[in-house]
C-alpha cells in the first residue's frame, strides 16, 4: 500500500524585486511523480535548490502544490480539512536541532507534539517513555536540551516525532549540521525506526553515505526527479551523478576509477566489505 | 562572559517548596509582597519575619543564593535608606553641617530598608524553587478565567516560555557573533557610551536577523508537530492540587489574617 504518491506535483513560487513587482516565476518543483509504500526506507538526493526540501514540505501539508496533487495515506493535501491528519500521518525532523526543540527538559519536549493532538497524560508518558528508548535518549529524559550534543538533540527531535505515533517520518537534511560521530547516531535511530518500528521513512541528504541503507533512492536536480531506483543502481550512473554535482560514496568512486583503468570490478560497489569481497574475487580468478 | 547572566534562577533540589503547586507559590509571593506594604510598626514585621525564615529554612535553598539577588540593588537600597534617613521630618536626633536625623527618619529608613530586602528575598524564593516551565505553566492556569473576555493567555504563557528558552541560545550566538566581530577588528569596549553603542549595530543586525529565521524555523517545526493554539491541548504533567497545596493555602490565610490582625491589638503595637 502506498503511504505517500505523487502526481505530476509542480510548486512555483513567485520572486519579487524591492518594489514588489514579480521578478520572475521559479518552478521549485517540476512534474514529480512519486509512489512511496509503507514501510519503505526513500532517500532523496540532490543538491542544495534542487528542490528536495520543498518536495518534503509538500509531505507534511506544509506547503501546497501549484499545479498536480500528492496524496498522502490516501488524503488529498489540497482539501484543507485533511491538513491535520496529514500532519498527524507525516512527521518531520529539520535541519537545525536548536530551531525545533520546544520544551525547557527532554522529556517534555517530546512531549509536546502528543499534547498538541490531545492524548490523555498518562498515554502521553508511555508514548515519551517508548520513544525516548527508540532512540537512545532514555538516560537523558530529564536533561536540558541546551546542554546536548547536537546529534543527541536530533535524536531528541526524532523522538518528538516517533511520540505521535506517524506512519512515515520525513527527515530534511538532519544530519547537515551535525559532526561524523552524531551523524552516525542519528542515522542508526533512523535505521532502527524504519527496522523495528516499521515506520516509512523519508531522508532528504546530500552524503551520498547515508544513502545505501535506503531501499529506494530518487535523485532530483533543478526541481526534476532525475534518477530513482535502488542505491545500486544509482550508484552505477557515476559519470550522471557529476554531471549534477553530486558524488558517490568514495568506495564506488574507487571502483570506478579502478575499472577505468582496466580492473574488472563490478558497477554498484556500496560499501568497503563489498568492495573487498569483490578484489578477493579478482584475485582469485586471476 | 555573556553566558554568567542567569536568568528564571532555579535551584534544583527537592524540597515542600520545590514540590508545592506553583499557583501556590504565585499567590504566596503575591500575598507576602502585598503584606509587606499593609503594616506600619514592628509587629507586623515580627509575623513577615517570622514567615519569611520558615519559608528559607523550607526551600533547603542555600542562603547565600538569595542574597546575590540583593548585590543587584544595594545601590538602590543605599539611595532609599539615605534619603528617608535625612529627609523625614519630625524630633531632631543628631544634626550636622546641614543634615538632620530624625527618630521618625530612622524608624522609616529601617522599615524601608526592610521592606525592599524582603521584597526581593520573598520573590526570588518563588523563582529558586519553581522551574520556568512550571512558572508559566501556574500562570497559564490561575490567569485562565481572563481567556473567557478574550485575553490570550494560552499563548502568552507559550510566548514566555519559549522566550525563556531560547535566551541561552542567543546569548550563545550574541557571543558568537561578538567573537566573529572582534577578530575583524570591531571594537566593542573602548570609547564613551556614545561610540560603544554605535559600535553595537553590527553586532545587533545579524542577531536580529538570526533571531528572526530561528522563530520562523520555530513556527515551521511547531506547526509539523499539529500545535494549533491551546485548544484541545492536553499536558504531560497537568497541574494538580495535592494535600500539600491546599495546607499552603490555609497557612497563607492564616498569615494573612495574622498581618492585619495583631498589628492593630493595641497591646501588641510597637
Amino acid at each position: 500500500m502506498s503511504i505517500i504518491s505523487a502526481k505530476k506535483l509542480a510548486y512555483e513560487y513567485i520572486r519579487r524585486d524591492k518594489d514588489g513587482a514579480v521578478d520572475g516565476i521559479v518552478r521549485a518543483l517540476d512534474d514529480i511523480d512519486l509512489d512511496i509504500k509503507q514501510g519503505d526506507f526513500v532517500a532523496i538526493l540532490g543538491h542544495n535548490g534542487s528542490g528536495k526540501s520543498t518536495l518534503a514540505k509538500h509531505m507534511n501539508a506544509i506547503l501546497y502544490p501549484s499545479e498536480g496533487t500528492i496524496w498522502v495515506d490516501g488524503k488529498n493535501s489540497l482539501e484543507p480539512e485533511n491538513m491535520w491528519d496529514i500532519r498527524k500521518t507525516t512527521g518531520m525532523v529539520f535541519q537545525n536541532p536548536d530551531n525545533q526543540i520546544i520544551g525547557t527538559v527532554v522529556e517534555e519536549d517530546v512531549a509536546f507534539g502528543p499534547e498538541n493532538i490531545g492524548i490523555p497524560s498518562k498515554e502521553i508518558w508511555e508514548r515519551v517513555e517508548e520513544s525516548l528508548k527508540i532512540v537512545g535518549m532514555y538516560a537523558y529524559r530529564t536533561h536540558a536540551p541546551g546542554k546536548l550534543s547536537g546529534g543527541q538533540k536530533q535524536r531528541v527531535a526524532i523522538a518528538g516525532v516517533v511520540a505521535m505515533h506517524p506512519k512515515c517520518i520525513v527527515l530534511d537534511e538532519p544530519t547537515a549540521m551535525l559532526d561524523p560521530i552524531g551523524r552516525k547516531e542519528v542515522i542508526r535511530a533512523v535505521r532502527a525506526l524504519n527496522d523495528v518500528e516499521n515506520i516509512t521513512v523519508i531522508l532528504i541528504t546530500h552524503y551520498m553515505e547515508e544513502v545505501i541503507y535506503a531501499n529506494k533512492v530518487y535523485v532530483m536536480d533543478a526541481g526534476k526527479v532525475v534518477m530513482e531506483g535502488t542505491p545500486r543502481e544509482v550508484f552505477s550512473h557515476t559519470d550522471e551523478l557529476e554531471s549534477i554535482r553530486l558524488s558517490v560514496p568514495q568506495t564506488t568512486k574507487l571502483a570506478d576509477e579502478l575499472r577505468k583503468a582496466g580492473v574488472p570490478m563490478p558497477k554498484g560497489i556500496l560499501s568497503p566489505e563489498e568492495f573487498a569481497e569483490a578484489l578477493c574475487r579478482l584475485s582469485s580468478t586471476m | 562572559m555573556l553566558r554568567d547572566i542567569t536568568l528564571g534562577q532555579y535551584y534544583p533540589t527537592d524540597s515542600v517548596l520545590h514540590r508545592l503547586d506553583p499557583r501556590v507559590k504565585l499567590l504566596g509571593t503575591i500575598v507576602f509582597l502585598l503584606s509587606l506594604f499593609l503594616f506600619q510598626n514592628f509587629t507586623g514585621y515580627i509575623i513577615a519575619t517570622v514567615f519569611l525564615v520558615s519559608m528559607i529554612l523550607l526551600s533547603r535553598v542555600p542562603f547565600s543564593f538569595m542574597v546575590r539577588g540583593l548585590k543587584a540593588v544595594v545601590i538602590l537600597l543605599a539611595i532609599t535608606v539615605l534619603i528617608n534617613l535625612f529627609a523625614t521630618p519630625g524630633i531632631p536626633l543628631v544634626s550636622f553641617w546641614k543634615f538632620t536625623i530624625t527618630k521618625e527618619g530612622i524608624r522609616s529608613a529601617a522599615f524601608m530598608m526592610l521592606r525592599l530586602i524582603y521584597l526581593i528575598i520573598g520573590s526570588s524564593i518563588m523563582t529558586l524553587t519553581t522551574t520556568p516551565k512550571n512558572l508559566t505553566d501556574g500562570m497559564e492556569k490561575s490567569l485562565s478565567p481572563l481567556s473567557k473576555i478574550k485575553v490570550p493567555v494560552h499563548e502568552i504563557a507559550m510566548m514566555m516560555s519559549i522566550a525563556l528558552s531560547f535566551i541561552p541560545i542567543l546569548l550563545e550566538e550574541t557571543d558568537k557573533i561578538m567573537k566573529a566581530q572582534m577578530a575583524r577588528g570591531a571594537d566593542f569596549e573602548s570609547g564613551n557610551l556614545f561610540k560603544r553603542i554605535k559600535n553595537m549595530v553590527p553586532l545587533l543586525v545579524p542577531l536580529f536577523i538570526s533571531a528572526f529565521r530561528r522563530a520562523n524555523d520555530l513556527a515551521l517545526a511547531m506547526e509539523a508537530r499539529c500545535y494549533q493554539g491551546g485548544n484541545g491541548r492536553t499536558k504531560m504533567k497537568p497541574l494538580k492540587y495535592h494535600l500539600r497545596d491546599l495546607a499552603a493555602y490555609l497557612i497563607l490565610a492564616l498569615y494573612l489574617a495574622a498581618t492585619i490582625v495583631l498589628p492593630r491589638i493595641p497591646a501588641l503595637k510597637l
